[in-house]
């Protein structure tokens, strides 16, 4: 079971237990979790959109709450995903010990790993289908193609996952994450064409937001939400892939490190 | 048959031997004490048995099956009590049990049928329903132990089992450990309790920088390294009497204001320091306290 540092994912079926032991420590707290998971979207779409929207008008010939509400679904995919593999993988690798107890059963770290990336992807589409359905209930989109970016969204989701493992690995303390959302997440919110279209920033910043994971979500995404097939499918699609394989990767090896290293 | 067998096994942290040549084994039934200071190496040893450190020499089998390379078929007969508690904080008593029996792929028949047994064994029925936080010392060690028992191990590693307990707690754990002695299980423990190796331990591994530097049953390693009787004397006049009565000992120990006479023949010492007024003294049969300081020091490490 001791795994050289660099060997290619070894995953058993034993990441189904760790999975389970995730979900069944969020659903005993889902309530609260589930008020805040519409609250929150609600509160933003509610004063950004039709505040500012009926400022703003039309973005790129949609109303500006249909373009923002669009966009933000694939923002809290990326950011639920991110939470989740940061503060609270942290709390069970770090603070719990949960990690530890497990390795000493037969399960291994690249399980637990696996286990972790793919529940922080869930709780992003926990979090989403919550915020889908204020949209839906707003009236904003009705379209059935909504349906259809669940699937994408949960692939955003083990994309940022897959990322903030990497930092997770190689944490000392919650503080650090503070750094990763300030200086990270939250720049990349906002070049990455939720809140306003990528055109209206200067070039340069335009071939950056390119090749950020976030603005191949919001060009999956946006097209579903508001009822249309995306224009471009697999550039995109591969781009998330890409981040999420290196991502994958990266932190498996520095997570072995952290513990066998 | 040794359930565990650990073979000339050396294990280096950068330049710092950790563990240095050492060899053990335990059978069925068996209680094989580790003691020795902080940093003898008996924690890297255990997570060694466990696959979670790579050994730099030696050969480690459980079960004949050799460790790391078929350590998930050993854990599925492993027990594990960690020196920090890794309960679960989230989930109940019950439920720490039950979701710990899932990592081992037991079926669900099979773990509901243990968790009533295990709750009563570690004196918990109570508390089934409880939460870590709400639980004494005493009762999370005991659900650890529970906890370690989920998949009816054949082994059990417990690393300072009662750290940090209360006499009446620990004494309800030993008796505990000693009911799962007589089921035939095999146990390697760790403690800084001389009472608790004495107690529980057949034999005794005492380490000493990654080394095993003594080794045998509690009385045979007191008799073959100690006097037979000690007596102290504290306080004033202490080393004045260490000074005029030194010569009817076999060997004299300080620490502090307090002298330690070693030896086997105590009248003479006790007519001596009869005679002299204000002392405070006592005089016991030499223990395994006695033995753990003298093989290795009365000083304290760096580390400690």
């Amino acid at each position: 079971m001791l795994i050289p540092i660099y060997a290619a994912p070894r995953v058993s079926l034993r990441f189904w237990p760790v999975l389970l032991r995730n979900w069944l420590v969020w659903r005993k707290l889902a309530g609260p979790s589930v008020i805040g998971n519409i609250a929150e979207p609600l509160i933003t779409l509610v004063a950004f959109g039709y505040g500012l929207g009926s400022l703003v008008g039309q973005v790129q010939d949609l109303p500006y709450i249909e373009f923002l509400a669009s966009g933000s679904v694939a923002v809290s995919a990326a950011l639920a995903a991110t939470f989740e593999a940061l503060y609270s993988a942290y709390s069970r690798m770090q603070v719990q010990r949960t990690w530890d107890s497990i390795m000493n059963a037969p399960v291994a770290l690249d399980d637990i790993v696996f286990a972790e990336m793919l529940w922080a992807a869930l709780k992003a589409l926990l979090s989403v289908s919550a915020i889908i359905v204020v949209i839906f209930l707003l009236g904003i989109s009705r379209e059935p193609t909504m349906l259809l970016a669940l699937p994408v969204l949960g692939f955003v989701g083990i994309t940022f996952a897959s990322i903030a493992l990497v930092f997770n690995a190689v944490a000392q303390g919650y503080d650090f994450f503070t750094y990763y959302f300030t200086l990270v997440m939250t720049p990349m919110t906002f070049l990455s064409g939720v809140y306003f279209p990528i055109e209206q920033m200067p070039g340069w910043l335009q071939q950056l937001a390119y090749v950020l994971p976030l603005t191949a979500a919001v060009e999956l995404v946006r097209p579903l939400i508001i009822g249309h097939w995306p224009p471009r499918v697999l550039q995109p699609m591969a781009l998330l892939a890409s981040y999420a394989a290196g991502g994958y990767f990266i932190a498996l090896v520095l997570t072995r490190r952290r513990f066998f290293g | 048959m040794s359930l565990l067998r650990v073979e000339h096994l050396s294990k280096k942290f950068g330049n710092s031997s950790v563990v240095d040549d050492l060899s053990l084994h335990v059978k069925a039934g068996e209680c094989l004490g580790m003691i020795g200071p902080n940093g003898a190496g008996k924690t890297t040893t255990i997570r060694m048995c466990l696959g979670l450190v790579a050994p730099d020499a030696g050969r480690i089998e459980a079960f004949g099956l050799p460790i790391p390379r078929q350590v998930r078929d050993a854990k599925n007969r492993i027990g594990v009590v960690t020196q920090l508690d890794s309960l679960d904080p989230d989930f109940s008593c019950a439920e720490n049990l039950r979701v710990y029996g899932s990592y081992f792929g037991l079926p669900k028949e099979t773990i509901e049928a243990r968790i009533p047994r295990l709750l009563e064994f570690s004196a918990l029925q109570a508390k089934a329903h409880a939460k870590p936080s709400e639980l004494s010392g005493g009762m999370k060690r005991r659900l650890s132990l529970a906890r370690a028992l989920i998949n009816d191990p054949d082994l059990l590693l417990l690393d300072e089992p009662t750290t940090g307990l209360d006499p009446q707690a620990r004494h309800l754990m030993w008796e505990r450990l000693q009911q799962l002695l007589q089921q035939g299980k095999a146990i390697l423990l760790t403690t800084h309790f001389m009472d608790e190796a004495e107690r529980l331990c057949d034999r005794l591994l005492v380490m000493d920088n990654g080394r095993s530097i003594a080794e045998g049953t509690p009385r045979g390693l007191i008799a073959e390294h100690l006097e037979s009787d000690v007596v102290e004397v504290y306080g004033e006049g202490a080393r004045a009497a260490a000074d005029r009565h030194g010569h009817l000992a076999q060997r004299v120990e300080h620490s502090g204001e307090t002298v330690f006479f070693y030896l086997c023949e105590p009248r003479p010492m006790l007519q001596a320091l009869a005679e002299q007024d204000g002392l405070r003294t006592l005089h016991r049969p030499a223990n395994l306290e006695d033995l753990f300081l003298k093989l290795t020091g009365r000083q304290i490490r760096d580390d400690a």
